[in-house]
């Protein structure tokens, strides 16, 4: 029973925490982001939402990439987002369409800062992303790229190394500066458990192969190998 | 009498009708959303991520291809991917994501896509 009444509390604390993160965050942010775990789980909801959620930014991103992104908020999926509202037909296959992609609000340097800081806040349950979902091993870095790029198919819809590959996800070009390698681990082995219905298919990957995308992802952007 | 009757029976085509063409724009969602990022907005196979493939992804309105492929084949290739029917690992594999009936709809909807049988 005691157990069970401090878990309660635990789980409370843990809420009201995210709630008020949440709440440090500029009101507009919300209009686009989800900032507390959405309750609708629904194919609507991605159908009708208008940026990524952001409820688990705090488990995602790395600091100091948040503050210099918010400063300067270069698009982050090329094909804008979500991609199927943001393409037309072209000439030999579907292009980006400018005039539907709305770029990010820019922030000033104080404010970016206040931002990056609140959103760190916004952490993953521990079992979403679990400390050492990467087991930090460098290695399987080579592999990783292998698999990538033709074992796995990630190309097909990331830009990895030299920014080639495809539209439709979010480029990993600069994966290893943007992204916490325990997020990247856990995200790439089960995506519906972080977004339910987003278009990344699970692939049923064997740890081994998480571990060596991973390895891959971590290095790019990092200025060496 | 005969004029209620009527009624009812309009009432209830147009239900049945409404609901049919629900589930089918609900099917044609799931393509826009996991589909038309390689087999494209045209469904023949030119997706946003076409430069970046290796493998031309299947032109779903070529009648002939299409017509050549089970449904057995065309629900194992959509849930298992392209591996499972010998083909590119560029198709990914869905059966996480989509339900099975999900995965029907999208069969019955390729053979509306491609005008042609089994």
């Amino acid at each position: 029973m005691k157990g069970l009444l401090l878990a309660v509390a635990g789980l409370t604390a843990a809420f009201l925490g995210s709630a008020s993160a949440a709440d440090q965050l500029d009101p507009s942010c919300s209009g686009c982001h989800a900032l507390v775990k959405p309750t609708d789980t629904s194919l609507d909801r991605l159908l009708t939402r208008k940026g990524p959620d952001l409820w688990f930014a705090g488990s995602k991103f790395n600091k100091d990439w948040l503050v210099s992104w918010l400063q300067d908020p270069k698009p982050i999926r090329p094909a804008g987002y979500p991609y199927f509202k943001t393409i037309k037909k072209g000439d030999k296959n579907d292009v980006p369409d400018p005039s539907k992609i709305t770029a990010h609000l820019k922030l000033n340097k104080a404010d970016a800062e206040a931002a990056a800081e609140a959103l760190m806040a916004l952490k993953a349950p521990a079992d979403l992303v679990p400390t050492g979902s990467f087991k930090g091993d460098p290695k399987g870095a080579r592999m990783g790229a292998l698999a990538f790029v033709k074992f796995r198919g990630c190309v097909a819809c990331h830009q990895g190394e030299n920014g080639e590959g495809g539209l439709s996800g979010p480029e990993l070009t600069d994966a290893g500066t943007r992204l916490q390698p325990d997020f990247i681990a856990a995200y790439t082995a089960d995506p519906q458990r972080f977004d339910p219905h987003i278009w990344m298919p699970t692939a049923n990957l064997k740890d081994l192969d998480i571990q060596r995308l991973t390895a891959f992802l971590v290095q790019l952007g990092q200025g060496g190998k | 009498m005969k004029t209620q009757m009527l009624a009812a029976f309009a009432g209830l085509v147009l239900l049945l009708t409404s609901s049919t063409s629900h589930a089918e724009q609900s099917i044609e969602q799931i393509y826009g959303v996991y589909c038309v990022q390689c087999h494209g907005l045209q469904r023949n196979g030119t997706g946003v991520n076409l430069p970046s493939l290796s493998v031309k992804p299947r032109d779903h309105t070529d009648a002939k291809s299409m017509g050549d492929t089970s449904d057995d084949e065309l629900t194992k290739a959509i849930t298992e991917g392209g591996l499972a029917v010998n083909k590119s690992v560029l198709m990914p594999t869905w059966g996480q994501v989509l339900s099975e009936d999900q995965i029907k709809g999208l069969v019955k909807y390729l053979r509306q896509v491609c005008k042609c049988g089994t």
